[in-house]
């Protein structure tokens, strides 16, 4: 999408035939996507669910962090506060699945909007790090005594998977898979649409040249306020749908590594990527395991080196790619169009070359 | 009375290790600008070896020193061929690598010494001359080594040559390399330096806490909101801040709200003093030319 | 009576080894079972806040070594899969999946925690796979009417809080009582374990309680807040870290009450050591296991034979971790249940020989305090004894008291 527009392609032909290979896969990707839980087992297909479900996730941050440049290292805060909200309204009021996680959407929303408030006068490190004590602070507000009876106290909720309707012949797991991937399919669009309109590019310019921004009459605290609400709200959405995947909440599913993996997520997918947060879902998934396997290798003893495993391949990750798989993506597009001597833009190709996000 | 008493030296006491966190955490934040993570898995892990040479036999104060010296040295490490190599990497992918390195000791130190919680011996006689019986002598200690470690920082950087060039190297580094200071060892001296003050942190800490692989966890977070309160780049705010922060979460745990949300209640405040003045209270404000 | 139930019972057991023998592999209905393997597994925080039970895992791990090097339970090798959730229940949930679903497990063995435990019983009982012997006290997880597959082992912490309610009552009815406790489950089922047991009509000898998070650094300010009140006995529901900063606060705050200590911080080594014994002198707690390190154990046969097996198959181990003894108990607790299932290790034979077993005796239990379990009962263990701490050891003293 963005990187054809970036390279200046004038070439005609290979536009079409460029666009019919984008067309191929993506017709690839959802035949793989459909079929998938119908070739897994369910134990995989839940696991594809919370890819899934990170991934929305992401989306929601890297909205704040990618393209409107406010660092949250406290997203877990959102993600616990949906995760809850579809709880408690199933459980305790008996509303329906679906309405619940949009409520939980909504409401993280307002909680969002009232947190980018004051967020607004912090910058920065200072943002990142009032996030952080957000994320922290999390556990033992889901544990405050006056909400017990809501919230379950520490012994958390249990939730009941929903089920398939109108007896279509799918399996639980099943079906929640296919409801969080209609959900992402459609914060997928809607982001995009979001990003590619003037909202867009007015969150890309406060990130990059506020000031400039402001002179140009941009809003600047309107839109960081209601990006730091509808990245919140994407955030709830998706820990509404992993309550269901997961069947229960409680304070301590909502820990600091949560917030801390959404950020890695980002990252590992590349700042201001839509179809990053992909990557970054199945990083933050698959990766722990990955690490434990490897250290089941080094034998019985090294039970606990898997995260040690797991940080030295964080480190790697960003000394071989700081900008993430999308930016990393870029790059090589870029080189590999440059070479092909198609491009006749040579500053729009620096820029490109150096991972640059803007337009 | 007695109570309030109590709350408060106990609080300052606790307050101090808070202190010595968030003098580490804003010495590599001038220098680097960036916020170390690991700061507080690095202070555990410099606790660690004092208590591997104590178990060998080494006596107290031995042991402190060898512990200062090799936290020294991993820092100076840990800046020279960890840190460096991302100079110019985005803000985040270094923050990546704090939160790859947090992992990585804390994996090694669990792997190492084992999660079972270890008891840690304070240098200070077990019971005071004086017989107080508001603070034991190992907090009352543990203040006065605060004290020191601030007195001796403030010492290096007024007096001395060198800490005069660290200063020059981490408020002007272009102007720093013209006059022939080599800045990036300006740098890696301030990770060992601030490396250092975090394992006497971590030592005065660990007889308060007990030793294990997780105890800097809830310590790192007051640390960080220490530091944002008193400023971060003004390191005396930082320590400072860390007592007004022990004494804040006392007095918040037991008037205020109750033990069971003072954590988010101490958290709130901290937010609500950096939304009045955002650079922290004794921060210097920064005016942007545009 | 007497006779014809014993001539029914060795029927059905002669009926039942015929018929074992005659089907060898049950491998339709009994998952993870081969004619050389049983295959179970579990999670164990091996990362996160919870890790010091990590070692738990690893000495059971050690203890099916040595029962497979003695030849295995019935010519059978026990294969324990041991997998890291970090105490996280999402995490949980994910590797319990993969457990029953991608590796076929039999059974889900002491997995830790009670959130995790939690999050999975619903899922273990809808797909009738036994979770036994959950590593947690957290008196839910008895409830053979709702969750048949679902079962506990170590006396629960309503039990425990119970005994010491009793015991405050009897001898001190006049007590103000302030208490300690982790915001948590563990200390929240203390806490109301309490309150249940002193009932509404002695509900005000309550006059304080106070909790702590485990991520803080330390609970010397919520002591001082206990002193404060006025309470003259002091009820910790505290594990082992913050157990130890609570007795050492309070000696060294000139604070003297009655100290009653949950058994999940008794640890010698892990507590009162570190506290300073002669902080400790007169804690009062329950156990229903021995002490690693208490000197009156030093030449006991029972945990002789603990020690033999600790320097045998976890050399360079913490011998004086009671977390080794615990794991050492329950695996041996599942050993017994697996040779009463004799060949037939269907999850169903597992779960009702489980829930079977009578007067069990384990090398590294108290005298007297013995493992019973029936389709009614699922607590196996509800015998604790008071004792107390003179500084060097725990004087056992009073009846072997249930719960």
């Amino acid at each position: 999408m963005s990187e054809a527009r970036a390279t200046g392609s004038p070439a005609g032909v290979a536009n079409s035939q460029s666009r019919g290979l984008r067309l191929g896969a993506i017709v690839l990707a959802f035949l793989v996507v459909v079929a998938l839980p119908f070739l897994a087992s369910g134990y995989h297909t839940s696991q594809f669910s919370q890819v899934v479900i990170y991934a929305i996730a992401l989306l929601g941050l890297n909205l704040l962090t990618g393209y409107n440049g406010q660092i949250s290292l406290g997203h877990g805060a959102f993600f616990a506060i949906g995760g809850y909200a579809t709880a408690i309204l199933t459980v305790k009021l008996g509303i329906g699945y679906v309405p619940a996680v949009v409520i939980g959407g909504f409401l993280c929303f307002g909680a969002g909007f009232a947190f980018g408030l004051p967020a607004l006068r912090l910058g920065g490190l200072y943002l990142a790090l009032a996030t952080f004590a957000l994320a922290l602070a999390t556990p033992q507000l889901l544990k405050f005594k006056a909400f017990d009876a809501w919230t379950g106290g520490v012994q958390g909720l249990v939730l009941q998977k929903p089920g398939a309707p109108l007896h279509l012949p799918l399996t639980r797991d099943q079906w929640v898979y296919f409801l969080c991937v209609f959900s992402a399919a459609l914060l997928f669009w809607a982001a995009r649409n979001l990003i590619h309109s003037r909202i867009g590019r007015a969150l890309i310019a406060i990130r990059d040249h506020p000031i400039a921004a402001e002179t140009m009459g941009v809003d600047a605290a309107l839109y960081k306020t209601t990006t730091f609400g509808v990245s919140a709200a994407y955030t709830g959405i998706a820990g509404g749908l992993s309550s269901l995947v997961i069947g229960f909440v409680s304070p301590d599913s909502f820990d600091l590594f949560l917030s801390l993996s959404l950020v890695v997520g980002i990252v590992v997918g590349g700042l201001a990527s839509i179809w990053g947060v992909i990557i970054g879902a199945l990083f933050i998934e698959f990766m722990p395991n990955y690490a434990d396997s490897i250290s089941d290798v080094l034998g019985e003893n090294a039970k606990a080196l898997p995260w040690a495993i797991y940080g030295v391949l964080l480190i790697l990750l960003m000394y071989v790619a700081p900008t993430g798989a999308a930016g990393t993506a870029r790059i090589l597009i870029g080189a590999i169009q440059r070479r092909r001597g198609r491009s006749t833009n040579v500053a729009l190709d620096r820029k490109a070359a150096s991972g640059d996000q803007t337009q | 009375m007695i109570g309030l008493t109590h709350q408060i030296l106990s609080g300052l006491a606790i307050g101090s290790i808070y202190a010595c966190v968030a003098l580490a955490v804003v010495m590599i934040y001038q220098a680097t600008h960036l916020v170390n993570f690991a700061q507080g898995e690095m202070a555990m892990f410099s606790t660690y070896i004092a208590w591997a040479l104590i178990q060998a036999g080494a006596p107290y104060w031995a042991a402190f020193f060898l512990t200062l010296v090799f936290s020294f040295a991993m820092g100076m490490a840990i800046e020279r061929w960890l840190i460096r190599r991302f100079e110019r990497a985005p803000v985040l992918a270094v923050v990546i690598v704090f939160i790859g390195m947090l992992v990585i000791i804390n994996s090694l130190a669990g792997f190492l010494f084992s999660y079972t919680i270890k008891s840690f011996e304070s240098p200070f006689p077990e019971k005071f001359a004086l017989g107080n019986g508001f603070m034991s002598p190992h907090e009352l200690g543990s203040i006065g080594v605060t004290f020191a470690v601030l007195g001796l920082v403030y010492a290096f950087f007024r007096f001395t040559p060198l800490g005069l060039a660290m200063r020059a190297a981490a408020q002007n580094p272009v102007s720093a390399r013209l006059v022939g200071i080599r800045v990036g060892h300006m740098l890696a001296i301030g990770w060992g330096l601030a490396a250092a003050i975090g394992a006497v942190a971590g030592m005065m800490a660990a007889p308060i806490v007990y030793l294990d692989p997780n105890m800097m966890g809830g310590i790192l977070l007051y640390g960080f909101a220490a530091a944002l309160l008193g400023g971060i780049d003004n390191p005396w705010g930082a320590a400072l801040g860390g007592f007004i922060v022990g004494v804040l979460e006392n007095i918040a745990g037991a008037y205020l709200v109750g033990e069971e949300i003072k954590l988010s209640v101490a958290l709130a405040i901290i937010v609500g003093v950096l939304v009045a003045k955002p650079s922290g209270l004794f921060g210097r404000v920064l005016v942007t030319r545009v | 009576m007497f006779s014809r139930r014993k001539f029914l019972k060795a029927s059905a057991a002669t009926a039942a080894a015929l018929a074992a023998r005659s089907a060898p592999a049950f491998a339709d209905n009994a998952p993870g079972v081969t004619d050389t393997e049983i295959k179970i597994g579990q999670t164990m925080p091996y990362s996160g806040p919870a890790s010091a039970y990590g070692v738990i895992g690893k000495t059971e791990i050690a203890f099916f070594k040595m029962i497979n090097d003695q030849g295995g339970v019935n010519g059978r090798k026990i294969n324990l899969l041991s997998l890291d959730d970090g105490y996280s229940p999402p995490k949980t949930v994910e590797q319990i999946r993969r457990l029953v679903e991608q590796e076929q497990v039999a059974f889900i063995f002491n997995s830790l925690g009670t959130p995790s435990n939690s999050a999975i019983r619903d899922y273990l009982n809808d797909n009738k796979v036994p979770q036994l012997f959950v590593a947690t006290g957290a008196s839910k997880f008895g409830d053979p009417e709702h969750y048949h597959w679902t079962m506990g082992w170590q006396p629960n912490y309503r039990t425990e809080a119970a005994i010491f309610a009793q015991h405050i009552m009897k001898t001190k009815p006049d007590a103000k009582i302030g208490i300690l406790y982790q915001n948590d489950d563990f200390g929240k089922d203390y806490l109301n374990g309490v309150k249940d047991t002193l009932g509404a009509k002695n509900a005000g000898m309550v006059i304080k309680e106070v909790s702590y998070e485990v991520t803080e650094p330390t609970v010397d300010s919520q002591v001082i807040t206990l002193q404060g009140s006025g309470a003259d006995v002091f009820v910790i529901a505290a594990t082992p870290k913050f157990a130890a900063q609570a007795l050492r606060k309070s000696y060294d705050i000139d604070w003297k009450p009655v100290q009653y200590m949950t058994d999940v911080s008794l640890s010698i080594a892990s507590v009162m050591r570190p506290a300073g014994p002669e902080k400790c002198v007169g804690t009062i707690t329950a156990n229903y296991g021995k002490d690693a390190v208490d000197p009156k154990w030093k030449d006991d046969a029972g945990l002789n034979i603990w020690r033999d097996f600790m320097t045998k198959y976890m050399p360079g181990a913490d011998t004086s971790d009671n977390n080794s003894i615990y794991g050492y108990g329950v695996a041996a607790t599942l050993v017994q249940v697996l040779k009463q299932c004799g060949n037939d290790l269907s999850r169903d034979r597992i779960m009702k020989e489980a829930a079977n077993l009578k007067d069990l005796e384990l090398p590294t239990s108290l005298p007297g305090v013995k493992i019973n379990t029936s389709p009614t009962n699922y607590y196996p263990i509800r015998t604790m004894q008071l004792q107390r701490f003179n500084g060097t050891t725990w004087e056992l003293f009073g009846d072997v008291l249930t719960g």
